[in-house]
């Protein structure tokens, strides 16, 4: 067998005992949340009669191990079951939310990504130069901001003085692709400004490093221009350190952005998820923990392999 | 390597946010608590930096915040770093099966988003400085055994360290005295990176109303505090914002200073 | 001049004569485009209602976990949700009167303990059956049968026996109650086809608006119903509630526009946004309180005495001003304010007094070890600071009161209701007898003080089954004394409702039963 194709079925395999064990500990995080779900959902105004209605009503007085079980036998034929709190179906729910989640990182990533890198390129070509302390500058200033802060940032600029976007940013099935974008511009500006500094820097860092290597001074010496170096030489030697660093954006750009979510009202994953938590709602909680998970072992699986192929060293092992 | 004029402003500012909170009680014009204005006045010979919410002074918030905020920060990147770079170089001095679990455990903490894991393990465990450090602690330890893990293994493929392991010494010896040493730089440039994304991960907790608790206030718990007038243009949650922003961008550039001094050590042509 | 300008005001309200064009003409005559502006507001206002349009509010209070049943609905937006899609029996009116809705005419016995509804005809559900009395009754048993979860559970358990007999509905009580239709006013408590009880979320009801979009914790849409038996509401084409639960996003949603309504104006913010443009701060006083609440039935809180020191230890006029931003008004250690029908106004508001504080506390022969108050940041907007402010004062009069944080997760369950000391707040309720019997009979469901008082049981039960207005008052009045003098609730203040309301908006109307007109905004208001 190609040794790339069995180290992919290795890697592949491995994912899924760590999304396994994912499900377990999400499990057990939950349980040991405080409180139990029957009163969670009815608050403060609830009758002790109502709990134990309730209780009886969503299984809750089985065992944690069975009813951990129970699930899990369910995701594997494909059933995620019904959410404890609403009783709407959560492949149903998550499914929508995740192309939510999926539309803002995408759209982030797709401005961000080819940014970061043409940033990197112009930093690391003119290092030390003035080009490259303003980039970094700039970059070094947006990686400093907490995010919320950027987020109340643009909602005052955008939408209060110069009202071009709306501070809520809920997108609906039905609407348009230009209404769509037009919604999340804030919370696209937001992450973008979040993730582009870490890129750009690997990016200028990576380079930087790979031209100190003696090939690139064979090319200087052949006359290439130090753009061609950068391009033909630096950059594909370099790519590996670049695509996991972007991956792991990726990856925070889907699991992370809770807060960019609850700032902006956006219906996605993330505030799907806290909203669970906080009424134990176990089910979903697993669920939208999988799904997380996945993605992440999934763009990791996919950064391994890139910078396998991208890199002859590791392509053909000794 | 000379000290560069980013990098001096840096260790400038750097310097000057630790010795405000060393000495907060000293410099601080008002007492953290007290109500000295109104809602949000502008900024004033009495108030330098104007008021807060319930018309505390924003500059003495600020300097008694940045007291909670640097130790919180730094204590955490301690922990991570100590718990981090530990188990990363026992997983690269060992090996195999060593190696092969704790990579694994790494790999299921980050697989998990730590916003979430923090959201969960400090609504069940009581809020208190020391439960905040030790999860923000171990939840950025992850990424330390990552680095630490990469970095030591180039290392540990080297001669000398070869030559330690058949001179018989110890795993925790060969750790200590060869690999640290070495590895030491990358780490301490690593150590700045850390410290701010701390920063900004207590500001975001606190943000979300799970990390510093009151009466004690740190900068992000500040901007919460302040931020619905931020629409009204008012001025009191930018100023701990642009703190946070300012204490991370002087450390960031010492940090770069010190990576790229490893790097010129390293004999390259220096960047 | 004057005439002209009446002229012409009338003609730009109705939408013939261009607003800008007005504003213009005002300028020719010195008049600032700021007065042009309101004054075509009002105007328009003037004109009455205006049929068509969308309008949207954006709601704090709703999760992606809300559901559809009216029963479960515990938090704003579900509550918003079913005003706009169902209909009650009864409402009650901002000035504290019943009115009518699905029933049509309201009767009792002679000693309040048998209750005739009937039932107003040809009215359908958006399904297209008719509304019976048949479907009351089966709405009514689904919410007070032994398995239901509902919310209405302790309010319905009181009725004995119900009957439907052609468009009458006759419900027979365990004992005496005045207030009868009130309780069925209650918000869970919307009829639903056949009680709702093969799909109680379904969402079908007899309301003004039929339910289009339910995305729980982000939108919920509803078109109008155009066989809604009431042409008097329900102007608009669509309404949408949007859930937004940060205030910073509301507010600036609110003022952009677009949202027309928001609930929950931060205190901090309100005068600011008074001045924003296009924008108007509705402060209503309402029933509700935020309270810090003993269990009478722990030590050291057992002891009358060192509940009277810590009661007399709270400035409560200091509360109002910082924790409500003089939004609000000072508590009186009974639930019950001006906002009740029957709330006698001569019981002397209890003053901060740290002598007489400190002599109650002596004399409690208290041990002088801390006395936990635990609060958490969700315990009521404020809490923490209400409670470290009280802490202060308590601590001038030597009372050793402390304050213990708890997280907000778990709060409801852990601490309220568990724990004898902690902060806590009520949303109030529509009459006197419905607040006593929920929280502080002895045998109330929710007895968070752990009041046990039989002379204050008789009293609240006497009262009950009163129909003469003015004995009914003096044994309220008795009633809110004894509460007062020996109950574990220490009342510091009453919570205003603030909205922000765009001025697009006509028929606001300051309504003290809920937030947002009693849940009916959507429904009540018209776009000028």
């Amino acid at each position: 067998m190609h040794p790339i194709l069995k180290l992919v079925i290795q890697r592949v395999a491995l994912g899924c005992l760590l999304l396994l064990a994912v499900s377990a500990v999400i499990f057990l995080g939950v349980e040991a949340l405080p409180g139990d779900t029957a009163q969670a959902i009815l608050g403060q105004s609830a009758t002790p009669q109502a709990l134990e209605n309730l209780r009886q009503q969503m299984g809750l007085n089985e065992p944690a191990l069975v009813r951990y079980f129970k699930w899990l036998g369910g995701v594997l034929t494909g059933d995620l079951g019904k959410s404890l709190t609403n009783g709407t179906d959560i492949a149903t729910a998550i499914g929508q939310r995740l192309g939510n989640t999926l539309f803002l990182a995408v759209s982030a990533a797709v401005i961000s990504v080819p940014l970061a890198l043409i940033l990197g390129l112009v930093a690391a070509r003119y290092a030390g130069r003035w080009p490259d302390k303003l980039i970094s500058g700039i970059t070094l200033t947006t990686i400093s901001l907490p995010e919320f802060v950027a987020a109340y940032f643009v909602i005052y600029l955008l939408t209060q003085v110069f009202p071009v976007f709306l501070p809520v940013s809920m997108v609906f099935p039905g609407m348009s692709l230009g209404a769509k974008l037009h919604a999340v511009a804030l919370p696209v500006i937001v992450l973008v400004m979040v993730v582009l500094a870490h890129m750009m820097r690997m990016t200028r860092a990576a380079i930087l490093n790979v031209m100190q290597s003696a090939y690139i001074e064979t090319a200087e010496l052949k006359g290439l221009t130090p753009m061609q170096v950068i391009w033909k030489h630096a950059f594909p030697n370099a790519i590996a350190p670049i695509v996991s660093v972007v991956v792991l954006n990726l990856a925070y750009l889907v699991v992370g952005v809770v807060v960019v979510e609850v700032v902006f009202s956006y219906n996605a994953l993330g505030q799907y998820l806290v909203d669970h938590v906080t009424k134990r709602d176990l089910p979903v909680v697993q669920a939208v923990g999988l799904v997380f998970a996945a993605v992440y072992i999934g763009l990791n699986i996919i950064a391994d392999v890139v910078s396998i192929v991208a890199n002859p060293r590791l392509r053909h092992p000794k | 390597m000379k000290l560069t004029l980013s990098a001096g402003i840096g260790i400038l500012l750097t310097a000057m946010f630790v010795l405000s909170a060393i000495f907060a009680p000293l410099i601080a014009p008002y007492p953290l608590d007290l109500t000295v204005g109104g809602v949000w006045d502008a900024p004033s010979a009495k108030n330098w930096l104007g008021t807060d919410t319930i018309g505390r002074d924003i500059l003495s918030r600020l300097i008694y915040g940045g007291q909670i905020t640097i130790f919180v920060a730094l204590a955490s990147s301690v922990i991570a770093f100590s718990l981090g770079s530990f188990f990363g170089f026992l997983a690269a001095v060992r090996g195999g099966w060593t190696d092969q679990i704790l990579s694994r455990i790494v790999d299921l903490m980050m697989a998990i988003p730590s916003p979430i894991v923090a959201l969960v393990l400090l609504s069940v465990l009581p809020l208190n400085l020391p439960v905040l450090i030790l999860v923000i602690g171990v939840l950025d330890s992850t990424r330390v055994f990552r680095l630490a893990r990469a970095v030591s293994m180039d290392i540990a493929v080297m001669d000398y360290v070869e030559a330690a392991k058949l001179r018989g010494e110890g795993q925790i010896w060969v750790i200590f005295r060869e690999i640290l040493p070495n590895a030491l730089s990358p780490l301490v440039a690593e150590f700045g990176l850390r410290f701010i994304f701390a920063v900004l991960f207590i500001s975001t907790l606190s943000f979300l109303g799970l990390g510093v608790q009151p009466p004690l206030a740190d900068w992000g718990g500040m901007v919460k505090e302040n931020k619905d007038g931020l629409i009204y243009g008012k001025s009191a949650a930018l100023m701990p914002a642009a703190a946070i922003a300012a204490l991370a961008i002087s450390v960031n550039l010492v940090a770069d200073w010190v990576l790229s001094r490893t790097t010129s050590l390293k004999g390259g042509r220096g960047a | 001049m004057q005439d002209e300008m009446k002229h012409l005001l009338m003609r730009t309200a109705r939408g013939t004569f261009s607003r800008r064009g007005f504003i213009a003409r005002c300028g020719a005559l010195g008049i600032s485009a700021a007065l042009a502006n309101t004054l075509i507001a009002q105007a328009v206002r003037a004109e009455g209602p205006k049929k068509g349009g969308l309008i949207r509010a954006g709601i704090a209070g709703g999760e992606s976990t809300n559901s559809l049943d009216p029963a479960l609905a515990a938090s704003e937006v579900p509550f918003v949700t079913s005003e706009t899609w169902g209909e009650m029996l009864v409402n009650v009116t901002p000035d504290g009167k019943v009115d009518m809705r699905l029933a049509e005419e309201v009767s009792s016995s002679a000693d309040a303990s048998e209750w005739t509804f009937r039932i107003r005809k040809g009215v359908e559900f958006h399904d297209g059956k008719t509304v019976t009395a048949e479907d009351v009754v089966a709405t009514l048993k689904r919410h007070t049968d032994e398995k239901s979860q509902s919310g209405a559970l302790g309010i319905v358990q009181g009725i004995s026996e119900m009957s439907y007999e052609g468009d009458m509905v006759k419900l027979k009580l365990a004992g005496p109650n005045a207030d009868l239709p009130f309780l069925m006013a209650d918000y869970h408590l919307v009829i639903q086809p056949g009680g709702g009880v093969d799909n109680p979320a379904a969402g079908i009801g007899a309301g003004p608006y039929k339910l289009e979009v339910f995305e729980p914790g982000v939108r919920i849409g509803f078109t109008k119903n155009p066989n809604y038996f009431d042409d008097s509401i329900g102007h608009a084409d669509q309404v949408e509630i949007l859930v937004i639960n940060d205030n910073t996003a509301r507010t600036a949603a609110l003022q952009s526009g677009q949202v027309h309504m928001m609930n929950r104006v931060d205190p901090k913010i309100a005068e600011l946004l008074k001045g924003a443009p296009g924008v108007q701060v509705k402060s209503v006083a309402g029933r509700g309180h935020y309270v810090f609440i003993m269990h009478c039935d722990k030590a050291p809180f057992d002891n009358n005495d060192l509940r009277m020191a810590l009661k007399l230890g709270i400035k409560r006029q200091e509360m109002v001003d910082k924790i409500l931003g003089g939004l609000g008004s000072i508590g009186n250690d009974f639930p019950i304010n001006a906002a009740y029908p029957l709330f006698d106004d001569t019981i002397p508001p209890r003053e901060y007094d740290a002598a007489q504080a400190a002599e109650f506390y002596k004399k409690s022969g208290h041990d002088g070890s801390p006395i936990l108050l635990r609060v958490a940041p969700g315990a009521f907007p404020g809490a923490v600071d209400a409670a470290n402010l009280f802490a202060a004062s308590a601590q001038a009069a030597g009372i050793p009161l402390q304050v213990k944080l708890e997280p907000d997760d778990g709060y409801w369950s852990n601490v309220w209701n568990v724990e004898p000391f902690c902060a806590s707040y009520w949303g109030g309720r529509p009459v006197q007898d419905q607040m006593y019997s929920t929280a502080y009979l002895s045998t109330a469901d929710w007895n968070d003080t752990k009041f046990k008082n039989a002379t204050f049981d008789d009293l609240v039960l006497a009262a009950r089954g009163e129909l003469d207005e003015v004995k009914r008052k003096e044994e309220y009045s008795k009633v809110a004394n004894i509460l007062r003098d020996e109950g574990g609730l220490i009342c510091p203040m009453f919570n205003d409702f603030v909205h922000g309301v765009r001025d697009e908006i006509g028929g606001w109307i300051d309504d003290p039963n809920q937030e947002l007109m009693n849940g009916r905004g959507l429904v009540k208001t018209w776009l000028v």
